[in-house]
């Protein structure tokens, strides 16, 4: 193995031998470019923040996978994934202008307070230039607002909430993962399709802020096509057990369940509204059915045979038959030996977006790479043509419906997909009322 | 112990007692809950949906106990504070999952005609138990694997229990309470990441067998309209269980000479060693006993929730709640507390409850245990001087 | 001096001593090197090192004096930060009166809990403090979203109010939370050969913070106050019989360690403006408690310690990863690298808590005191092994 030295200050001692005395303030190192840890000539590091204790290690781990991944191609290793696929040719696999790629990575624990101590100790010891990662809106937005203030960009990981970029949204922060809008969006014709526009439908929602956007964004997009909403219940995030919850939905006079829920809170709903045996059930002279807006193949895995049939929305998977997908696909699957989940997905696209960003920039500096980022469009990264919309930071793009596979080939073929939404179906305006409050402030390159 | 009745006829009395009370209790909250929906909120609630959150509050109440029980057993008898028993209750559930998985073990076969995700030829997994018993058969085993994975849990768990006892409890008997705990967080650290290091952090399905799949149709039974009070036959059979468990413990402490001396080690432990009773043996039975009614308990538990690393931790708060509610050296009370916290907590999930105090569903255990802590000093049935130093 | 005795005055300066020197102390290693790795003087982690060590120190006075162990003191710093993060939004960044409020709140949330908790004893006690602090938490997650931020934390905006401050800066930015113009998060660092130390603005106002609290909890230890304290620890039932009451002593022990606790939120804030709601859970109330005891509950010194500790595992420990453990054994042949790094790897990065889990076991196995009978240990060793040196022909006592 090569020696590697991931500090920032392993670059900056040579210039400092026995200069005792000689004292420079942290935050206004102009001689390194005008922004916080600019990196020196041979190197650059990237600070993967994901979640590798608590529920969501999993995901957590497959994050940093892609990262891995992600680092390879950009330093010239490996069969170079997307980069071949990507519609923007900025990037040679020299690492980002001409820098070698390192990078440091830390445990959020999904956690908002740890997430953004370990952020810290990246920029602070370690002088990461870009954060990205993390597997919850909690954490994602509060670790958004302290790249903001320090000045250092934040590539977003799986965030879902519309407040990442509605109400939180931060001129550093970007995010490539969809939103609850575009869920709600992307499903409502599907289950119009599917299940007709006469239903009645129960929602139970993740007492929290990720819940209440979810359940406003599917109920308005349901409602608009003339399903009525029987009830919401609000659930309790450490609930485990959500057989009170369910019991009553029978008898609720609803046909259709909405489970605003994600991770262990999915799963176990879930699990409990089959063992009640809603998916046989009828009411109103119809097929009783449940929705999960949010799915993810990992967490579809843990709920198991549960999952056959239920319709829901993600953002990427691995089945996707385009060019960019496949190369992804490929590459993952060799090295690791089983397909990526869309966690890693939207990882390693942050991973090349930046770096793309950069190089098309041709400066480090946050305020050039935000500007390069801001209304850029691209392809070839899996999920179609894509818009990183300047006004609040957020990717336009296909929205994938899926359904829980009924016969599933192998443990990670659970989900089918059952339409790929058009991009300029789930696009909305910046000041959608779903996005309402807070603002993008200026770019912060720190110094 | 005074919560022991000794006389038959008193027997007799108290049960009376209970029962009438149990009677009262069920008719009373039904009208209460009944008035105060209607009204606040003009719905009618219904006794079909209040006999549906009775169920789920047993049901609920039913792990409540069974890990209160346990927890319960160790401080009465040795008085040790465990914070590693939520750790027995998830190594219950991952002994059902590692059996589910020993008994769908299986090898690789090529299949030609299909291809994985990378478009290799398709590896199909074949279970070993296809080719000792065939695929019917096969399938029956891999099927029971959690009614199976019972019988194995109770000698694991017991032996996990000794070992743990005789490896690391043992010497914390003289030590203060904040050094049990300080040692049996650490233990239960340690138990979680093993797991997670062997089984990863997701949450891993382990069906019921199919034939506990579905619903009983309560509805039917008491006369009411078919699908009105459907409950689940696993989450019955689970409160069944949890019954048929806390009445052996208690037999087995009531009626042998064995539970005498540990009934009369939890009220005199000095007195009892002076006598020349080696008690310290049978408190590390009673151990393997906890630790097993823990096991059995996440065992059972696994088809109602996916198992994951974290789920001891989860029920561990919890389950401390119940048992100072209960009553410190206290079983009865335990099991009572148990109960109540799960049916109440089943009260405030009801929809027209939270939309009258938003956020009751999530404070209602700790609301009722201030409540209940302020108006019975020792909770429910406790005794005096226990662990109140 | 200073009203303190000898020999707790010499504590005192050792404590100032080290926290002074604390940017030289925690980054032993040169920059750059394999082992810098373990350093821990940058600003984020220093500044949790003593803001948890109040935290800390003021749980212990509850604890380690009265023997009462709350289960729910993480409510408390949450309550201050709340405080502390509302003040930023609606009064100026000056990080002085953000404190005063953490402090004030938590003092008052906590004599509200305390008055109710403080009827019960042993374990009920523990359980009505867990439960407050766990209704604080579920509630601050959820319903009360519009004043807690709920699961994103309580954060500043461009839009708040700030009225004796800016809303935002000229360049269009949040202000940062400052002391009189002094920015919290501005740094000096500064290069000896290899070697580069920070010195940070806001881990120096925490760590005066702290000196003071510790010379505070000396005071308290030492009066006639903690003397009481101890009594209703040793035999309250024969406090009692001599015609004292002592609840308004454990009272006010359980206010002044609420307090120490919104000084900790309040300064957690001042260093990093956001607020979220799981830093009232009880596993955050059940961190204090196991510093305080992995330390050695009842010492001066010994939470300070264990908050130390735990905070370097949670943040050092969980940053190595793989790659540089190859790194660090890429002298060794591969195949043996490959051993090595396998042996190691469930220790680090995504394992470390099982690290911590292991050394909490092994600490209060051994070291019944906690660090500070550790500690004691190493200082006896020395003792003994200096009159032993003078004697070199005393034989090795059998051990």
């Amino acid at each position: 193995m090569s020696k590697s030295n991931f500090s920032r200050r392993g670059v900056l001692k040579t210039g400092m031998v026995a200069s005792a005395g000689m004292a420079l303030p942290q935050y206004l190192r102009a001689q390194d470019g005008g922004f916080t840890n600019a990196p020196g000539d041979s190197d650059v590091v990237l600070g993967f923040n994901v979640p590798q204790t608590g529920p969501y290690a999993d995901e957590g781990a497959d994050e940093l996978r892609a990262y891995e991944l992600a680092v390879e191609h950009l330093n010239g290793g490996g069969d170079g994934g997307m980069m071949s696929t990507f519609s923007s040719d900025a990037l040679e696999g020299t690492g980002i202008l001409g820098r070698e790629v390192k990078y440091v990575t830390g445990d959020t624990q999904t956690k908002s307070d740890a997430a953004r101590a370990s952020a810290r100790s990246m920029i602070e010891k370690d002088g990461a230039i870009m954060i990205t990662g993390g597997s919850s809106s909690g954490v994602a937005v509060a670790v958004q607002a302290l790249c903001q203030e320090a000045g250092i960009i934040f590539m977003a990981g799986l965030t879902h909430s519309n407040d990442t970029t509605g109400k939180d949204k931060r001129a550093n922060g970007f995010r490539h993962f969809f939103n609850s809008y575009m869920s709600g969006a992307a499903l409502a014709p599907v289950l119009e399709a599917a299940y007709g526009n006469n239903r009645k439908a129960y929602h139970l929602t993740a007492d929290y802020n990720w819940g209440y956007t979810t359940q406003e964004a599917v109920q308005s997009s349901t409602e608009a096509m003339g399903w009525e909403t029987v009830n919401t219940v609000l659930t309790p995030l450490t609930q485990t057990d959500f057989s009170s919850y369910i019991a009553p939905v029978l008898n609720s006079g609803a046909d259709v369940l909405v489970l605003n829920h994600y991770g262990g809170n999915m799963v176990n709903s879930l699990t409990n509204a089959v063992q009640f045996g809603l998916r046989e059930a009828q009411a109103n002279g119809q097929n009783f059915e449940i929705v999960v807006p949010l799915y993810s193949r990992l967490m579809a895995k843990g709920a198991g045979a549960n999952v056959k049939g239920i319709f829901g929305s993600t953002n990427w998977h691995w089945s996707l038959q385009d060019a960019g997908s496949q190369a992804f696909v490929r590459s993952f699957g060799t090295k690791y030996g089983f397909p990526p989940s869309q966690a890693a997905h939207t990882c390693y696209v942050q991973t090349l977006l930046y770096a793309d960003a950069v190089t098309r920039a041709g400066s480090f500096n946050p305020c050039a790479v935000a500007e390069a980022l801001e209304d850029f469009e691209f392809d070839g990264l899996g999920n179609g043509p894509t818009l990183y919309r300047g006004e609040d930071h957020q990717c336009f793009k296909d929205v994938l419906v899926v359904k829980g596979k009924e016969n599933p080939d192998n443990e990670f073929d659970l989900l089918e997909i059952v339409e790929v939404t058009p991009a300029a179906q789930v696009t909305y305006p910046a000041d959608h009322p779903q996005f309402a409050g807070g603002a993008l402030g200026t770019c912060n390159p720190g110094a | 112990m005074s919560t022991y009745v000794e006389n038959p006829s008193g027997t007799l009395k108290s049960t009376f007692l209970t029962l009438a009370f149990l009677f009262a209790a069920f008719w009373g909250s039904f009208l209460i809950l009944r008035t105060v929906i209607g009204f606040s909120s003009g719905d009618n609630f219904s006794i079909q949906q209040y006999i549906l959150q009775i169920l789920n509050g047993l049901d609920k109440g039913s792990a409540y106990a069974l890990i209160a029980l346990g927890l319960t057993l160790i401080f009465g008898t040795l008085g040790v504070v465990n914070f590693a028993h939520g750790a027995l209750f998830m190594l219950g559930a991952f002994v059902a999952v590692t059996v589910s998985n020993l008994l769908s073990l299986s090898h690789k076969v090529v299949d030609e005609t299909r291809t994985d995700f990378l478009g290799n030829p398709l590896q199909v997994e074949v279970p070993y138990m296809y080719d000792l018993f065939g695929q019917a058969a096969g399938d029956v085993i891999i099927d029971w694997a959690v009614p199976i994975s019972i019988i194995i849990a109770i000698p694991i768990m017991v032996a996990i229990g000794f070992i743990m006892e005789r490896g690391l409890i043992k010497y914390f008997y003289k030590r203060p309470h904040a050094d049990q705990i300080l040692v049996t967080f650490g233990l239960a650290i340690v138990i979680q990441e093993i797991v997670k290091y062997f089984y990863g952090a997701n949450p891993i399905p382990t069906p019921a067998p199919d034939a506990f799949v579905g619903s009983f149709d309560f509805g039917i039974a008491l006369g009411f309209q078919a699908n009105e009070i459907i409950y689940p036959y696993w989450r019955l059979v689970y409160f069944f269980f949890s019954v048929v468990i806390i009445g052996a413990v208690f037999a087995f402490l009531q009626f042998t000479t064995f539970g005498m001396v540990v009934r009369a080690g939890m009220a005199d432990r000095e007195t009892v060693g002076i006598l020349g009773i080696n008690i310290d043996k049978r408190f590390t039975i009673m151990f393997g006993i906890a630790a097993a009614v823990a096991g059995l308990a996440g065992v059972m538990y696994a088809p109602i929730n996916s198992p994951n690393y974290h789920m001891g931790m989860d029920f561990l708060v919890l389950s401390f709640v119940v048992v100072v509610v209960g009553g410190m050296g206290s079983l009865p009370g335990a099991v009572a507390a148990g109960f109540l916290l799960g049916i109440l907590e089943s009260f405030a999930s009801i929809s027209q409850v939270i939309d009258m105090i938003p956020g009751i569903n999530q404070i209602i255990i700790y609301l009722v245990a201030i409540i209940i802590l302020l108006t019975r000093p020792r909770g429910l049935m406790g005794r005096k001087g226990v662990m109140e130093e | 001096m200073l009203g303190l005795e000898k020999k707790d005055f010499r504590l005192l300066l050792i404590v100032i001593g080290l926290t002074m020197l604390a940017p030289f102390i925690l980054n032993p290693f040169p920059a750059g090197s394999e082992m810098a790795q373990f350093n821990a003087g940058y600003p984020d982690l220093m500044q949790r090192f003593v803001i948890f060590g109040i935290f800390a120190i003021g749980f212990n006075i509850l604890f380690g004096l009265t023997g009462y162990l709350s289960f729910g003191h993480a409510a408390f710093l949450g309550a201050g930060s709340y405080g502390a993060v509302w003040m930023f939004k609606l009064l100026s960044m000056n990080v002085l009166p953000a404190i005063a409020i953490s402090v004030i709140i938590a003092g008052l949330f906590s004599l509200l809990i305390g008055f109710i908790s403080l009827r019960r004893s042993g374990i009920y006690f523990s359980i009505l403090t867990l439960a407050f602090a766990q209704m604080s938490f579920a509630l601050a997650y959820s319903v009360l979203t519009p004043i807690t931020g709920g699961e994103t934390g309580l954060q500043l905006a461009l839009d708040d109010p700030r009225i004796f401050g800016a809303s935002q800066t000229a360049t269009g930015n949040i202000p940062v939370p400052a002391l009189f113009g002094l920015e919290m998060r501005s740094s000096y660092e500064l290069g000896v050969g290899s070697w580069l130390f920070t010195f940070n603005a806001g881990y120096y106002l925490a760590a005066v913070f702290m000196i003071f609290a510790f010379y505070m909890s000396i005071r308290i230890f030492r009066s006639p106050f903690g003397m009481m304290l101890r009594a209703i620890k040793s035999n309250q039932t024969r406090m009692s019989y001599t015609g004292l009451n002592a609840r308004p002593y454990t009272l006010a022990a359980f206010v002044i360690s609420g307090m120490y606790a919104g000084l900790a939120g309040g300064l957690m804030a001042s260093m990093d403006p956001l607020a979220g709601a799981e830093r009232m859970q009880w596993t955050a109330s059940g961190e204090v408690v196991l510093m305080t005891i992995l330390g050695g509950a009842g010492t001066l010194i010994g939470p300070v310690l264990g908050a130390g500790m735990i905070k370097y595992f949670e943040n050092i420990f969980s940053k190595i990863n793989e790659t540089i453990l190859h790194g660090w054994f890429a002298f060794l042949p591969d195949g043996l690298e490959n051993v090595v790094v396998a042996m190691i790897y469930p220790f680090i990065g995504k394992g470390w808590h099982l690290t911590l889990g292991i050394v909490f076991m092994l600490v209060v196995i051994f070291l019944p005191g906690g660090l500070v009978q550790g500690g004691q240990k190493i200082a006896a060793a020395f003792r003994r092994k200096k009159p032993e040196d003078a004697k070199p022909n005393a034989t090795e006592p059998a051990e």
